[in-house]
């Protein structure tokens, strides 16, 4: 109930944030507002995380708040960072983007953090980065894979970055997977037209398949929170593909599996890293057996860098972690390894060194910054067997910087 | 063909909630001229009764059918008892202000429903209330196997249950608006409450008890619907209580058939667009038929054309 007195104020900072932004000539030349940027002093250093911990996709934000604290508590019993210990600050958004901005708002003006993490949906990203760039607070961004997070009309975001591949990547990633080792030629893609992340997982895979000489027989659309996908199914039925391109977020893709097998139709449903959340299985059961999804980590991955960050999550939370809350982990890290890399705390220098991360071995593969502040490493092919993810196939990037 | 038919099931399927939902809309605005907007959030909640009283009662792991109708039963009489309590507190003190009052509380109770519901949980044993925004997962109550195929048609089982539920209830509603001394009292207080006042015919308790029909029939509208499409959550009863205003406009506001009908249309045209066209143009449909019928035929397909007097 305090919920939306205390929110009246936030979105007032929020608006005249905005509005500050705007006057300004150049966002990233003018002077920092004042006390902004100006990392919060003491004896402790401060994350904010803004995260989905209610609402749709609450998994999300639970997965990656839990990966952060973990690594926090690591960092911490090393000594810290430049010898003060990190704490960290999160706030819900619902899964709301205008929350997200609020809370950004919120974490930097008035927590003053000295990096922000957050969010997984590329939505509610793009609603925080101009914030992180107006307060100069670099922002880490684990699981947003829209290409916009980063660079905005072909402009890099100064403070903005992220420790996970992007659509274009990711949507070749399944293409490639779907043309080499499922050796199908016939798919339909059903995407959710109003997400930035499910639009453009979709584009990429749609140009990389037929770019390999695969059909797309439909391309159907739905949005988030309908109930009801059997108008889009039955038309995909008649098309009568060999797998149905789906990337969705998960509480949609339940349904929509769960419909299309009352429809009869047996295909496998291909996704994104937007399906991994174990209340898919909750919501569509057996319906999405055999199934495919490419994610940014296994757990199943038997290398001994991956194979102890499951045992320490297990021993902390008692559940295996998902790639969401190995991505958390590794931004915790990736930011407090360039805090200790900086020069010192102010957010310039804490982006510096953010920018100058190379090979860093993360729980999520070996990560490399590139220029456009994404991080460049390899994704992983899950199967859907018996309600659990099983690693398939690596797919390396094109360009292979970062190796494994 | 095939996919013609297939339409035309998953059509129905999707008109019968409408049909369920809009009967609210329409008995209410019939003996009071009250759109009662909170009506799609009375639908939320009875899914959320039958969701609670499954885990209370164990149904949804055991499930069956002396289950299932009792857990249906139960959400009708929560969501009767609900909307008895909203026309007590909310509409009748407002009962003589102009129309638009009642009209702006119904909003208030909606949103009251609507966000009450999106709160962290208070209680948490037996059952975590109230829910919070995060979907939860309605469980089958019925064990009913594989759906049947004809032609190539496949209809899924609870889908036709659903239908036949459906129109069981809308048979006895109409039998008690037409064949009851209770529903000759409603039409007469419909007619003109003053008036029927007069006669002896106690007007609000008449009123009351249309409040609670129309909310448990949106109850049962809550569980057919989650039990074909089991994701629940508070926001869910926005978009169809919306729909099924739409769906009792085009049937003629008022009219129990007319609801019915227009429930059915409405899926029906909203499945057939979505399907041959984009299913972009699913939301919008639903509206452009309000307005086309507002322009075109403004008393809907059954309701009777009124005079105002001025």
């Amino acid at each position: 109930m305090l919920r939306f007195p205390r929110a009246l104020p936030l979105v007032v900072a929020a608006l005249a944030v905005l509005a500050c932004e705007k006057k300004k000539p150049e966002g990233a030349a003018a002077p920092a507002p004042a006390g902004a940027g100006a990392v919060a002093t003491g004896d402790r250093i401060l994350l904010g995380h803004v995260g989905s911990l209610t609402g749709s996709e609450a998994t999300f934000g639970d997965s990656t708040d839990k990966g952060i604290q973990l690594a926090i508590e690591e960092v911490n019993a090393k000594g810290g960072v430049k010898g003060k210990p990190l704490a960290l600050k999160t706030y819900d958004n619902q899964g709301k983007p205008e929350e997200s901005a609020i809370a950004a708002t919120r974490l930097v003006l008035q927590d003053r953090v000295a990096v922000l993490l957050g969010e997984v949906a590329s939505t509610r990203s793009l609603a925080m980065a101009p914030i992180a760039d107006a307060n100069r607070v670099p922002m880490i961004t684990p699981s947003s894979t829209n290409p916009r997070v980063t660079k905005e009309n072909g402009k890099v975001r100064p403070y903005v970055f992220r420790v996970c591949f992007i659509d274009p990547f990711q949507g070749t990633v399944m293409a490639k997977f779907a043309r080499d080792h499922l050796k199908i030629s016939r798919v339909a893609v059903l995407r959710d037209v109003g997400n930035d992340y499910s639009m453009g997982l979709a584009d990429f895979f749609l140009a990389k398949f037929k770019e390999l000489g695969g059909t797309i027989v439909d391309d159907q659309s739905y949005k988030a929170g309908d109930q009801d996908f059997k108008a889009q199914l039955t038309n995909i039925k008649g098309k009568n593909p060999e797998a149905i391109y789906v990337p969705g977020y998960y509480t949609d893709v339940a349904l929509i599996a769960r419909q299309s097998r009352e429809l009869g139709m047996k295909q496998p449903l291909m996704g994104g890293d937007g399906w991994d959340s174990a209340r898919l299985y909750e919501i569509g059961g057996k319906a999405l057996e055999g199934s495919y999804f490419s994610n940014h980590y296994s757990p199943e991955d038997p290398a001994p860098r991956i194979q102890d960050f499951v045992k320490r999550y297990k021993e902390r939370f008692g559940a295996v972690p998902d790639s969401l809350a190995a991505q958390g982990y590794d931004a915790a890290r990736i930011a407090a390894d360039a805090m200790g890399r900086a020069k010192d705390l102010s957010g310039e220098a804490i982006r510096d060194a953010l920018a100058a991360t190379r090979d860093y071995p993360g729980v999520t593969g070996v990560i490399s910054i590139d220029a456009d502040h994404d991080a460049v490493k390899p994704a992983v092919v899950l199967e859907i067997k018996g309600n659990a993810g099983h690693y398939v196939a690596t797919v390396q990037p094109d360009q292979p910087q970062a190796a494994k | 063909m095939t996919e013609f038919l297939q339409h035309l099931v998953n059509g129905l399927s999707l008109g019968t909630i409408y049909a369920l939902i809009a009967l609210g809309y329409t008995m209410v605005y019939g003996v009071l001229k009250l759109i009662n907007f909170a009506h799609g959030d009375v639908y939320m909640v009875g899914a959320f009764a039958g969701y609670y009283l499954g885990s209370v009662t164990g149904t949804d792991r055991a499930p069956g059918m002396v289950g299932a109708a009792l857990v249906t039963l139960g959400a009708m009489a929560i969501c009767g008892a609900l909307g008895y309590l909203i026309e007590r507190f909310a509409y009748r003190p407002l009962r003589n202000r102009a129309r638009l009052t009642a009209l702006i509380t119904a909003i208030g109770v909606s949103f009251l429903l609507e966000y009450g519901f999106q709160l962290s949980p208070m209680i948490r044993s037996p059952v975590e209330f109230p829910p919070g925004p995060s979907p939860r997962f309605f469980p089958a109550l019925l064990e009913l196997g594989e759906p049947l195929t004809f032609l190539g048609v496949t209809v899924p089982r609870i889908d036709l249950l659903g239908l036949a539920v459906a129109l069981v209830l809308m048979t006895g509603l109409q039998l008690i608006v037409y064949r009851t001394r209770f529903g000759m009292a409603m039409r007469a207080a419909s007619f003109d409450p003053q008036v029927a006042g007069l006669m002896g015919i106690p007007v609000n308790r008449i009123i009351s008890w249309t409040f609670v029909l129309g909310s448990a029939l949106a109850a049962a509208a809550g569980i057919i619907n989650a039990s074909s499409r089991p994701k629940i959550e508070p926001l869910f009863g926005l978009m169809s209580g919306l729909k099924a205003f739409v769906a009792a406009v085009l049937g003629g506001i008022g009219s129990v058939p007319g609801a019915m009908v227009g429930g059915l249309v409405l899926g029906l045209t909203e499945e057939y667009v979505a399907g041959y066209t984009s299913s972009q143009y699913r939301d919008a449909i639903a509206f452009t038929v309000l307005i086309l019928v507002l322009l075109v035929r403004p008393e809907g397909l059954f309701g009777r054309a009124t005079v105002e007097k001025v």
